[in-house]
């Protein structure tokens, strides 16, 4: 590969449509989006609520399916995956980061991080000892034995962050990431995110409302009623 | 997964601990009244397979001449013949009832051998023509002591009847009945012949020991031959055909029992079914969580099947623990009408199989919602 080379197109999204329904009423949310993401980017979506990034996130993510279009993730067509097939595909490459943390209230920090290593065949020790890397990795080593409960909002993304770089996967979806924090937790976790992105070239794909997020990334896009401004102009 | 499931089960204590409680009082329900099921069969259970009973073909209550006792001694392959009949008289009162028979004791205790008497009380036994021997059980619950005097006020036999107590036998088995009380037939025959003749000389039924269990069929129906065309026709069956006998009359309630068993263990499968599926709502974001992180529908079929079974079977070994001071208390209790009342290892083992099952029928349909459940969906957001 000659030096200064484009990186590959890692996301390669093409006339994607998807609409849910309603009881009897179809509701469009997204409609012929075309979008490419190269491997190493730090994408944020953009758009007023209802405006479908968080759907367009969730196909990307491969938690949902696509009723038109086709979605390749690193050369895998995605949108022809069974349920299981997604599952495994899912599990190995992508870490998914909620608005909400959303982390397991019964397990520990420790136990939480280690959760998605369950589903390897790693013995136990070594799935404490990546779970114990991650921890540090976003700071939060010290607060291993913790339960949610006993964590601040702010720490608690430190954590679902980590449990979404343990399995080390392609693509970070991030779907609000700092929605629920405070100023200071949510630069803390930008930071996080910017150093993910730039020190270890994590793919990084963020759902924000918050102008001063989106700054931190390399591109933005802005999706309105479904339709991504970006299609026109080709993606 | 393990980890997960027994801290899941224990995420609302209080629910988990009612649920439990149910659980533990259904299991104990079900094993009490089926050990109140096998109490009622534990006649036909004691029964042996080389003893024959002959009674008047018509109905038990009438009776047989005693003069039958030779001709049936005379058919080949019987090896000992005794006879008797049901006495049915009060003990001081009437709520102080046990089973009485009046029997022609030498035979009969050589036939049931699992009645155990001390030698010097048997001979003491066969030697007086008013004593009696009472089951350990018996003799415990009246307190009485060898050489008591036991008197009963007759019933069928009119008059008091004075007994000495020089007996107490033991029961060869566990399950051996304790609470029997017997005496000489001749003592209450000899004052019929003197009081009322014509319903002297007269038996209940008999009962052969075979020297061949195989031939016990063919030599019951020798006997009824053998009184064919009579004025008292017999009917021979086996002992425990005999005893099934008395059982079916009261079938109905056995029934009852049993529906009523099966009826608690449907309410709790109800209420286990209810809270799982509280749960499984309750943690539809998680397990929305769960699949987003690789999981599949089999894994969340796991942890609600496994939080479910954990549950039943928590609620399942508290109930079969507090069953045995239950039935204790039960033996202790109603004695007088259940003369063996023991837990079994099926009673057990069926308790315990049921928890496991009510565990995994009520996780059916969470496990089938969960394992269905789209992550979009679960996660309640469309942006």
């Amino acid at each position: 590969m000659a030096t200064g080379e484009a990186p590959p197109i890692l996301v390669a999204i093409d006339n994607l449509t998807k609409s849910y329904r309603r009881g009897s009423q179809i509701i469009p949310v997204l409609q012929h989006v075309c979008l490419n993401i190269q491997a190493g980017e730090f994408l944020a979506l953009m758009g007023p609520s209802g405006s479908g990034k968080t759907t367009l996130l969730n196909l990307i993510a491969g938690i949902d399916h696509p009723d038109e279009g086709t979605l390749r993730i690193a050369g895998v067509d995605i949108s022809r995956l069974s349920e299981s097939e997604l599952a495994i595909w899912r599990h190995r490459n992508v870490g998914f980061i909620f608005q909400f943390y959303n982390l397991v209230p019964v397990l520990t920090a420790l136990e939480n991080v280690e959760l998605p290593l369950m589903l390897s065949e790693l013995p136990r020790r070594e799935r404490r000892a990546h779970a114990e890397l991650a921890l540090r990795l976003v700071g939060i080593a010290d607060r291993q034995d913790h339960y949610p409960r006993q964590l601040s909002g702010g720490q608690q993304q430190r954590v679902a962050i980590a449990r979404a770089i343990v399995t080390d996967p392609v693509i970070i979806a991030a779907d609000e990431p700092t929605g629920d924090l405070d100023k200071v937790s949510a630069q803390e976790v930008l930071d996080l995110l910017t150093r993910l992105n730039q020190e270890m070239g994590k793919t990084i794909i963020m759902v924000t409302h918050d102008p001063r997020a989106a700054e931190r990334a390399s591109r933005l896009q802005h999706l309105d009623k479904g339709v991504l401004n970006a299609c026109a102009a080709g993606g | 997964m393990f980890k997960l499931i027994l801290r899941n089960s224990l995420r609302h204590r209080l629910r988990t601990a009612l649920t439990i409680l149910g659980m533990a009082i259904a299991i104990l329900s079900f094993g009490l009244l089926r050990t109140v099921v096998d109490a009622w069969y534990a006649g036909v259970e004691g029964a042996a397979a080389d003893r024959l009973v002959t009674r008047n073909a018509i109905s038990l209550i009438f009776r047989l001449p005693l003069a039958y006792l030779n001709k049936i001694k005379a058919i080949p392959g019987i090896k000992r013949v005794a006879y008797g009949y049901w006495f049915g008289g009060v003990y001081i009162d009437e709520k102080n009832f046990f089973p009485q028979f009046a029997v022609e004791l030498q035979n009969y205790l050589d036939i049931y051998s699992e009645f155990v008497i001390a030698p010097e009380q048997r001979q003491a036994l066969l030697k007086e023509r008013n004593a009696c021997v009472a089951g350990r059980k018996l003799a415990q619950r009246f307190g009485w002591r060898l050489g008591d005097i036991i008197t009963l006020r007759g019933t069928v036999f009119p008059g008091n009847w004075e007994l000495v107590l020089r007996a107490i036998y033991q029961g060869a088995e566990e399950t051996t009945d304790e609470t029997r009380f017997f005496f000489h037939w001749d003592y209450v025959n000899e004052t019929l012949v003197k009081n009322t003749p014509a319903i002297a000389n007269q038996v209940g039924w008999f009962i052969s020991q075979v020297e061949d269990i195989d031939r016990a069929p063919l030599i019951a129906a020798q006997i009824d031959d053998t009184f064919r065309n009579s004025l008292a026709e017999t009917l021979t069956e086996s002992e425990k055909a005999f005893q099934m006998g008395f059982v079916s009359m009261t079938k109905a309630i056995v029934v009852a029992i049993q529906i009523v068993s099966y009826v608690v263990i449907a309410i709790i499968l109800i209420v286990l079914a209810n809270t799982m599926a509280m749960t499984a709502r309750e943690r539809q974001e998680e397990h929305a969580v769960l699949k987003t992180l690789g999981f599949q529908g089999r894994h969340l079929v796991v942890l609600i099947a496994g939080e479910s079974v954990a549950i039943a079977l928590m609620g399942g070994v508290v109930g079969l623990i507090a069953l045995f001071p239950a039935a204790h208390y039960f033996r202790t209790a109603l004695g007088n009408y259940f003369r063996v009342f023991n837990v079994s290892d099926q009673t057990l083992l069926i308790c315990l199989v049921i928890a496991l099952m009510v565990g995994l029928v009520s996780a059916i349909f969470p496990a089938w919602r969960a394992a269905r459940l789209s992550i979009a969906e679960g996660l309640r957001r469309i942006g």
